[in-house]
């Protein structure tokens, strides 16, 4: 009976989608003020009852209730309470009602933060994002409905949640990355809403900047989360692996980085205003196509869910109807935007230009490896492979032209700057940038690569442009610390990411270059070296978990004679599914961490397993944590509040003077 | 015509809709490779574990040809059935190690456990290209006297074995009397 009020509530939603999918737009065309009214309090029903509808679904996951299809094939009684909670997204149909209801928080987040915005155009983002919510919920109901029963009758006990999946990884990466991926359509409808009024003026960029920069800052650290749990996780030590399903976030990202340039360069200066509009419908088209590859049973891929044609083909319909849409609408009224200012050949909005230039072509030539093996096919009946080489061949030069253009980027000005007034400022940061990449490996690591010197080069040139630009911005203050306080949370924002890009890059050519790893056979009281470091292998004692068995080994670590930590990687057989699964054992570290993977038992009782030494490979999530840490700090500044605050008061007096019109209406 | 060129994205997307809509009809794990009944390409190379090998020294009898990697994680999901199957002894399994690193593959093997008679190291891809292999992994039949007569595209799990291959086997064996 529960799951049946679940399935209700779903169709509940579904009916206030439909109206807000219609009314509210409807009302801003005809100026009817009750129908845009209708927007706010619809959005929030709609999160309410899918709120109802997911609860439901989780709790027929914590009673066992294996009569529920969805639960009897992604749980097991024996699983742990927080993985049976979380096994909600261990499969299409659940995770997919997570994505629905994540979309369903951010218009009700709309709702509530867009006091500053006029009622006609948030009644146009909520229902274009009502359109949006409506055909998640159809494709739901009608393909992959979470809440199916098992009858007549039910299994005694559910397949288990996959192995892999019963981590504390899963637990967070999937729910972050759909949040960041969903504030996507948030953009979308902000654009779209700007389109359908008609009005292209500057405004909607400066409305949507504080969702964009933190749709951007969720997905980042959603994508930076999936990377980390690879790594720990999967046990192949990699951070990223160019999976097909991989690529449509990074794709997103790619997108969403140019836009938030952009957005900054259309709302400052009024340019590039049809662009800025295309590209949030493309990173838009991200998320949706990254729906459409993993839900599709289009590749083939660790990621994808158990697929169904019928639902690719309703997916694709959804992807055609709403990108399509959206680029015909864009066609009809871009001719009507119009840039206001000029700029010249050196300036602010030249860098940023090509910073959109690099991202979309980075973005395109990612998109173009994933999906060409399938147009390959579709073309010729023949089939090839991509693999990362030709990923990193076109990415890695051209995210280090990004990051040398980066650094310039905050020093130029608007509409003009002069080329000596660069070189004066950058000649002293390019010189100890040079010095400082040849020596910083070498103190680091005392190893010589070309890779990681050229990092080391680009990333103290940002960091040294970075702090000549602080310096610039402070000197004309009394102290220095006056004159930090005086820089805005957006300022602080964009160089606290841009550093991020600088540490990222430190942790991608350390990682890349000097990771170290060896595979032997050992017997307990044998050791292996690596590096600097001794793995001693103590043993292994048998363990029992709640819902597998298996034996863990003992390690200790010594560095130079002395013992630095103890180690216990795991081997697993889950009950359920009599799948094996192997539990890493890591010691963290700032400038390095130690990894060791623990194979099988060999006869005569030694053990296979791998040890690896990974330097600074950290530093590649801390740099994510930082862009994540400065999108949300540039969308917390004080001008979109005060900008509030004052619309606000516009609002009341407007409303105060309507209602003075009301009273003296009658007499008239 | 200036206003023609803010028709190019839609113009665009509708290509790419078309092509992600002919992906969709295209079934890419039964699709049969173009060497069904075909002799295996002529090979010359080495295993992964340094012997030299080529057409001669493949099973005379029906086996499987798995194409694999270390890189390659579903292959880790199928890895359980074919250490069975090579451990029952109920077929023998060749592995093709695609696109790889030798010293990885070696380590993969040691860490994972190997099932395979032994493993042909393609690192450059090149014997996958005559083989139309379309990623790791992917599984081949083949019978005593080296033709293919079966492909399987993406991970082979007991339920793939049961209901695909061993239907295709006892087809084979029953030709071969």
């Amino acid at each position: 009976m529960i799951p049946e009020l679940g399935q209700f509530s779903l169709i509940l939603a579904l009916c206030l989608s439909m109206i807000l999918g219609t009314l509210p737009i409807i009302g801003a065309y005809r100026n009817n003020f009750l129908w845009m009214s209708m927007a706010r309090p619809l959005s929030a029903g709609i999160f309410v009852f899918l709120g109802i509808s997911i609860a439901i679904l989780a709790h027929a996951f914590l009673v066992d209730d294996f009569s529920v299809k969805f639960v009897a094939q992604h749980s097991n009684s024996l699983l742990p309470d927080r993985y049976k909670f979380t096994a909600v997204w261990g499969g299409h149909e659940g995770s997919f009602l997570l994505w629905t209801f994540m979309l369903a928080a951010w218009m009700l987040a709309v709702a509530i933060f867009s006091k500053s915005m006029p009622l006609e155009f948030v009644a146009r983002v909520l229902g274009v994002l009502g359109v949006l919510i409506t055909a998640y919920i159809l494709f739901m109901l009608a393909t992959s409905n979470p809440f199916d029963r098992i009858v007549p009758l039910p299994p005694a006990d559910g397949a288990d949640l996959n192995s892999a999946l019963q981590d504390f990884g899963f637990i967070i990466h999937p729910p972050t990355l759909y949040m960041g991926y969903v504030g996507f359509s948030v953009v979308f409808a902000f654009a779209m809403a700007a389109l359908l009024s008609g009005k292209m003026d500057a405004a909607w960029a400066r409305w949507c900047r504080p969702w964009a920069n933190v749709a951007w800052a969720i997905l980042t650290l959603g994508i930076a989360l999936g990377s980390w749990w690879a790594y720990y996780e999967l046990g192949w030590g990699g951070w990223w692996a160019w999976d097909p399903v991989e690529n449509p976030p990074l794709i997103t990202w790619l997108f969403g980085t140019a836009l938030i340039h952009s957005l900054a360069a259309t709302e400052k200066r009024g340019v590039f205003k049809s662009w800025t509009v295309l590209l949030s419908i493309l990173a838009f088209a991200g998320s949706l196509l990254g729906t459409f590859i993993t839900r599709s049973g289009l590749l083939t891929s660790v990621h994808a869910f158990a697929s169904d044609p019928s639902r690719g083909l309703f997916i694709l319909a959804i992807l055609g109807i709403a990108i399509g849409g959206a680029l015909l609408l864009f066609a009809f009224r871009a001719p009507l935007m119009k840039s206001e200012f000029g700029f010249d050949l050196v300036s602010r909005e030249i860098l940023l230009l090509l910073n959109n230039v690099i991202l979309v072509v980075s973005a395109a030539s990612v998109f173009l490896g994933t999906l060409f093996p399938m147009v390959y096919q579709a073309i010729t009946d023949d089939l090839i492979s991509i693999g990362p080489p030709y990923f990193n061949a076109i990415f890695i030069p051209l995210m280090a032209l990004l990051s040398l253009l980066l650094a310039i980027g905050p020093l130029t000005r608007w509409k003009r700057t002069s080329v000596s007034y660069l070189v004066e400022q950058l000649a002293k940061v390019a010189i100890a940038a040079l010095v400082l990449g040849v020596v910083i490996p070498f103190i680091v690591i005392f190893e010589f690569s070309l890779f990681a010197t050229l990092a080391a080069m680009i990333a103290s040139w940002i960091i040294l442009a970075m702090l000549q630009d602080f310096a610039n911005k402070t000197g004309n203050k009394s102290t220095r610390l006056k004159g930090l306080r005086s820089l805005s949370y957006s300022y602080y924002g964009m160089q606290v990411a841009h550093m991020g890009l600088a540490i990222m890059l430190i942790g991608v050519a350390l990682t890349s270059t000097f990771s170290s790893e060896r595979s032997v056979l050992l017997s307990s009281g044998q050791n292996v070296e690596l590096g600097d470091y001794v793995f001693q292998f103590e043993g292994t004692t048998p363990i029992n978990g709640p819902n597998y068995v298996g034996e863990q080994a003992s390690f200790t670590v010594l560095k130079g004679g002395e013992e630095i930590t103890v180690l216990h990687p795991e081997r697993r057989v889950y009950l359920a599914t009599n799948t094996p699964s192997t539990e890493m054992a890591i010691d963290a570290g700032f400038l390095r961490d130690l990894f060791i993977t623990l194979g099988e038992q060999k006869e005569g009782g030694s053990w296979s397993m791998t040890v690896y030494v990974k330097p600074f490979v950290r530093w590649i999530w801390l740099g994510a944590l930082f862009m994540t840490f400065g999108g949300i700090l540039a969308a917390a500044d004080k001008r979109y509040r005060r900008l509030r605050r004052r619309q606000v008061n516009v609002g009341e007096q407007q409303n105060k003077s309507k209602s003075l019109g009301g009273e003296l209406q009658p007499s008239s | 015509m200036a206003k023609l060129k803010f028709y190019l994205p839609v113009f665009g997307f509708f290509v790419i809709a078309i092509v992600l809509w002919r992906g969709l009809s295209l079934d890419t794990k039964t699709l049969p490779s173009m060497l069904i009944d075909k002799p295996m390409p002529n090979f010359q190379l080495t295993t992964v574990d340094g012997n030299n090998v080529s057409n001669a020294d493949l099973p005379k009898q029906v086996f499987l040809l798995n194409v694999w990697g270390s890189y390659c994680l579903p292959c880790l999901v199928e890895h359980p059935t074919l250490m069975r199957l090579s451990e029952e002894g109920e077929i023998p399994v060749v592995g093709v190690n695609y696109r790889d690193k030798q010293n990885l593959a070696v380590d993969w093997l040691l860490e994972n456990g190997n099932p395979f008679t032994f493993s042909i190291l393609d690192e450059s891809g090149r014997f996958g290209i005559d083989l139309g292999v379309y990623g790791a992994p992917e599984t081949y039949l083949v019978d005593a006297n080296g033709v293919i007569r079966f492909r399987h595209v993406s991970v082979l799990d007991e339920t793939v074995w049961q209901e695909q291959f061993l239907p295709a086997i006892a087809e084979l064996r029953a030709e071969g009397g």
